[in-house]
C-alpha cells in the first residue's frame, strides 16, 4: 500500500462565525482542487496546510512526516516546511527587482535543487523581465514571477490560492497554458484553491469540495464531478468532465472530432493537431435524453448510455440523471414530467443527446 | 561668531540628541513592533504610555523623573547602589530624560510604517523558507525605511528642541547639561540679545530644514 506517499491531514479552526473541521487524504502526485464557495474554509484550509494559520489544531503527514502533530506538541513553522505558496494576490517584495525576488527563497534552501532556476523561468516564460523591479510588470507577469519564485525553491509541495482571481480574463488566458504546462511537467502534489469550475476542470486530476468549513465530497476529478448527492450549491452548475484526444478535422464542415472512452463528440474546427488532449465539460442542462436514436434532429452528438441513478434538481420540476456511456459518466438535467413519461429507471437504456460541449482550453 | 559657551552648548545638543535617537531606535523598534502586531489587551496601555509626553507638560515628566531618579528614588537607590550615583544634573540623566521625553515620536512612526506593510510580507517570506529574523531584516526592515527615516528625523529635532524637561532633571551646567535651548534662555536672561539672537536664529533655521526635507520626501513605497 503506497499509504506513505500520500498527505494526511485534519484540522480544526474555531473563529467566531466559523468553523474549520476537516479531515483529508490527498494524493502525493498531481493536481488536488480544493473546490467550493467563498466562505467555504478553502484558503484557510490550504493556509492550515502551510503552517500560516496559528490557530489550527490538528495533524499533517506529508508522505510519512510528520509536519503538525497539536496533540504531541509538534508543529513545524512555515519555514521549515518545504513547500511553495502562491497567493491571491501578486506577493512580489517591491524592493526586489524580479531576479532577487526569485533568489530570495532559493539561496535560503539547502541542498539539490531539483527544479533549477532557468527551468523555473523558461517554464514561467519570464525570462525577459529578470532585470526589472515589480511595479514594473504588469499583473498577469507578476503572478508568473510569484509562481517562479515558489518553484524555485524546488518545493515538495506546491500550494496555490486563486492565482488567478486577481486577473482580468485576458491574463488568465495568459496564465492557464503555464499552470497546464506545471501541471503536465511537475512531480510534485499540487493544492490549487478556486471557486471557478471551469478552472478545476481544466488543471485537476481530485478534487475536494468544501462548504461551511466541511468536506462535502473529495476524489478523483471525473467522479467526483459527476456526484448527484452534492448540495444544491454545486448541482445548479452540475455538469461533468470528460478528457479526449483530437481525432480527426474535418475540413468541409469546418469539424473536429474527439474521442474518449466511450464514443466521441463532434465539435467546431479546433486548432490542435491529432493526437493532442483536451478537457470538455458537459453541463448536465446541456444534455437531454431519448428512448431511441433521434433521427431528423439537428444535435450531431447522440451517445448511447446506461442509467445509472436519479436525484433532485436544484428545482423541484427537475431531476438529475446519471448516466454511464461505456465507462464515461454523464449527467442530464430533464423534467420530473420527462422522468415519468420516458420511464427512466436504472439500468435502462437511452440515448443522450448533447446540444453543446465547453472545451477548456 | 560662535562665542565659547555657545559653541560649547551646540556640542552638547548635538550629542544629546544623537545618542537619545540611537538609544530610541534600538528600544523604540521592538516597542513599535510589539504594538503593531499584538492583539494583547495590554496594547492600548502601553500605547497610551509611550504617547503620554505628547500631552504632559515637561515639568510634569521631570518632576516625576527627578523623583524616580533622584536620591530617594526607587531607580536612584538601585544606581546608587550599583556604584553609579544619581542620574539628575548629569548628562546620562540627560539621555535617560530625553528617551522617555522624544519616545512617541520615533514610536508612532516606526509602528504605522510596521503596520502599513502587514503580515503577508512576513507570510510570503516565511514561505520563501525564511526565518522570522530573517524576515524581519530582510524584507520588514527595508519596507520600513521611510519610517526609519521620518522616526530618526522627528526624535533628533524634537531632542534638540527640549527645554522644560532638560531644566529639571539636568539645570544649567556648562558644558554637562547645559543645551541650546537653556543657554538661549541664560542669553536672554542677561540681556545678551546679540548672543541669543545667533543660537535662536539657528534653531530656527535647523528646524525647518528638517520639516522641509520630512515633507518633501517622496511618498513611501507601497506594497504590491
Amino acid at each position: 500500500m503506497t499509504f506513505d506517499k500520500a498527505i494526511h491531514a485534519r484540522f480544526q479552526v474555531a473563529w467566531p462565525g466559523f468553523n474549520l473541521d476537516v479531515e483529508l487524504r490527498l494524493p502525493g502526485r498531481g493536481v488536488t482542487a480544493l473546490f467550493g464557495h467563498s466562505g467555504s474554509g478553502k484558503t484557510t484550509l490550504l493556509r492550515c496546510l502551510a503552517g500560516l494559520e496559528r490557530q489550527s489544531v490538528g495533524s499533517l503527514n506529508f508522505k510519512g512526516e510528520v509536519w503538525q502533530d497539536d496533540a504531541r506538541g509538534i508543529c513545524r513553522p512555515t519555514h521549515r516546511r518545504p513547500l511553495g505558496y502562491v497567493f491571491q494576490e501578486a506577493s512580489l517584495f517591491p524592493h526586489l527587482s524580479v531576479r532577487k525576488n526569485l533568489d530570495y527563497g532559493r539561496k535560503r534552501v539547502n541542498g539539490g535543487h531539483k527544479v533549477s532556476l532557468d527551468h523555473a523561468v523558461e517554464l514561467l516564460g519570464i525570462g525577459h523581465l529578470l532585470d526589472r523591479m515589480p511595479d514594473r510588470l504588469s499583473g498577469g507577469e507578476r503572478q508568473r514571477v510569484a509562481i517562479a519564485r515558489a518553484l524555485a525553491t524546488s518545493p515538495e509541495l506546491l500550494l496555490m490560492d486563486e492565482p488567478l482571481a486577481a486577473l482580468d480574463l485576458k491574463r488568465k488566458s495568459e496564465i492557464l497554458p503555464y499552470l497546464e504546462r506545471l501541471h503536465d511537467e511537475l512531480e510534485i502534489p499540487v493544492c490549487y484553491v478556486s471557486h471557478v469550475p471551469d478552472e478545476v476542470a481544466r488543471l485537476a486530476d481530485h478534487v475536494v469540495l468544501l462548504s461551511e468549513g466541511r468536506v462535502v465530497a473529495a476524489g478523483g476529478l471525473r467522479e467526483t464531478m459527476a456526484r448527484l448527492d452534492l448540495p444544491t450549491a454545486f448541482t445548479e452548475d452540475a455538469g461533468v468532465v470528460i478528457e479526449a484526444v483530437v481525432a480527426d478535422h474535418d475540413e468541409t464542415y469546418r469539424l473536429t472530432r474527439l474521442d474518449f472512452p466511450g464514443g466521441s463528440v463532434v465539435v467546431a474546427r479546433r486548432q490542435e493537431s491529432l493526437g493532442r488532449r483536451l478537457r470538455f465539460r458537459v453541463h448536465a442542462r446541456d444534455v437531454s435524453l431519448a428512448l431511441a436514436r433521434a433521427k431528423g434532429t439537428s444535435i450531431v452528438n447522440l451517445l448511447p448510455a446506461t442509467v445509472v441513478e436519479v436525484a433532485d434538481a436544484d428545482t423541484p420540476a427537475h431531476v438529475l440523471v446519471r448516466l454511464d456511456a461505456a465507462g464515461t459518466p454523464l449527467i442530464a438535467r430533464i423534467t420530473r414530467y420527462s422522468l415519468d413519461h420516458l420511464g427512466v429507471t436504472p439500468g435502462k437504456s437511452m440515448w443522450a443527446q448533447i446540444k453543446a460541449v465547453a472545451l477548456l482550453g | 561668531m560662535l562665542s565659547e559657551a555657545n559653541v560649547a552648548a551646540v556640542w552638547l545638543t548635538l550629542k544629546l540628541a544623537t545618542i537619545t535617537t540611537v538609544i530610541l531606535l534600538i528600544v523604540g523598534t521592538p516597542i513599535a513592533w510589539w504594538l503593531a502586531r499584538t492583539h494583547s489587551k495590554w496594547k492600548g496601555v502601553i500605547g497610551a504610555v509611550v504617547a503620554l509626553p505628547l500631552v504632559l507638560p515637561p515639568t510634569v515628566l521631570g518632576f516625576y523623573l527627578l523623583m524616580i531618579l533622584g536620591p530617594h528614588g526607587p531607580i536612584g537607590q538601585l544606581t546608587q547602589f550599583l556604584g553609579w550615583g544619581v542620574l539628575p544634573f548629569t548628562f546620562a540623566g540627560l539621555v535617560v530624560a530625553s528617551v522617555f521625553y522624544s519616545m512617541p515620536f520615533v514610536v508612532q512612526p516606526l509602528q504605522q510604517a510596521f503596520e502599513a506593510i502587514g503580515a503577508r510580507p512576513l507570510e510570503v517570506a516565511a514561505t520563501l523558507r525564511a526565518s522570522p529574523w530573517d524576515a524581519f531584516f530582510t524584507v520588514v526592515l527595508p519596507l520600513a525605511k521611510p519610517g526609519f527615516i521620518t522616526a530618526s528625523i522627528l526624535g533628533f529635532a524634537h531632542t534638540v528642541g527640549e527645554f522644560g524637561v532638560v531644566l529639571m532633571i539636568g539645570g544649567n551646567i556648562p558644558e554637562k547639561t547645559r543645551v541650546v535651548s537653556v543657554q538661549i534662555y541664560d542669553h536672554v536672561e542677561a540681556l545678551e540679545y546679540a548672543e541669543a539672537h545667533v543660537l535662536a536664529g539657528g534653531m530656527l533655521l535647523f528646524s525647518f530644514l528638517v520639516l522641509l526635507a520630512l515633507y518633501s520626501r517622496k511618498g513611501t513605497s507601497t506594497w504590491k
